[in-house]
């Protein structure tokens, strides 16, 4: 796949991840599993650039004796995610498009 | 190896990177791992799934600009004595100049790199326009009614356009090897700044 498309979409599916409750790093990965492999080391630079996109914020939370880090989805990260979805509709209408004429011949 | 071991291999490994950033880092592999221990998985294994220390530096060496590891290296882990601030001014007609030098042999190789590249690209353009030249010269000599001119110009067209298709796989072959030497020889050059210091 496009490395800039794969990007952006890893990008969206963490935040996905985070939508509905705060999470942790090994759960995020847990959770994301079925759909992609995603390595730590990816996943820290995602999380690192949506932080720094003020797209989540983190806090860390003491769990069993140690720090467990918990990312929590901002407004700004909800809006990436709505952006996503209308770029996304656009980009099926454009596929529909290109593979209207293998369809037809079906 | 365990994890204080893998850990600290890591931090080691890393070492000349800003400090923060290591901390982080580690502070992050630490709790991956401690999370699937906590599932039950054994250290070995939990550490395995991390991935091994030598692709877990390069990830994060591919992925550091360069210019944050030579300022890291640069600024001074203590405060800077008196004679040495003097030192360092008194020296600068010397040490300018040579920081510059290097900058320049650098930026040269990579510019020369790239000039191969080019004028490849140059000399297969150069062969398709002798391509088109020869069948317009044919067209010519066939209107002043030569045959021998005609055929020859054919020919020569056709070489050319043979030639320059060829060297088009050539040249497209070895652009994408200079990619990628550059993007080593960018990976080595970091890698100058990092880990040296134990």
């Amino acid at each position: 796949m496009d490395i800039q498309l794969k990007r952006g979409l890893l990008d969206v599916s963490v935040l996905a991840a985070i939508k509905n409750e705060d999470s942790y790093g090994y759960q995020i990965i847990k959770d994301m599993k079925p759909y992609m492999e995603l390595s730590e080391s990816t996943l820290y630079t995602i999380l690192k650039r949506l932080e720094t996109a003020d797209m989540l914020t983190v806090r860390s939370v003491e769990h069993e004796g140690r720090l467990r880090k918990y990312y929590h989805i901002t407004a700004q990260g909800r809006r990436r995610i709505e952006e996503f979805k209308e770029d996304w509709k656009e980009i099926l209408s454009i596929y529909r498009f290109i593979t209207r004429e293998e369809n037809d011949l079906e | 190896m365990n994890k204080d071991q893998f850990l600290s291999e890591i931090r080691k490994r890393l070492s000349g990177l800003p400090q923060g950033d290591i901390d982080e880092r580690v502070a992050f592999y630490e709790e991956m791992i401690d999370d699937r221990m906590e599932e039950g998985m054994a250290e070995e294994d939990a550490i395995a799934g991390i991935g091994s220390v030598d692709s877990v530096v390069d990830q994060i060496m591919s992925e550091i600009p360069l210019t944050k590891l030579v300022k890291e290296k640069v600024r001074p882990k203590r405060k800077r004595k008196a004679w040495e601030i003097v030192l360092l001014v008194l020296g600068s007609p010397v040490w300018i100049p040579l920081l510059i030098a290097a900058a320049a042999v650098v930026f040269s190789i990579f510019v020369v790199i790239w000039a191969v590249v080019v004028s490849l690209y140059a000399v297969d353009f150069a062969l398709a326009a002798g391509a088109a030249a020869g069948t317009a010269a044919f067209v010519m000599y066939l209107k002043v009614g030569n045959p021998a001119g005609a055929m020859f110009s054919l020919g020569a067209g056709a070489v050319c356009a043979g030639l320059s298709i060829l060297l088009f796989f050539v040249c497209r072959w070895i652009a994408k090897a200079v990619l990628r030497l550059t993007g080593r020889m960018l990976l080595w050059m970091k890698s100058l700044f990092v880990g040296k210091e134990a």
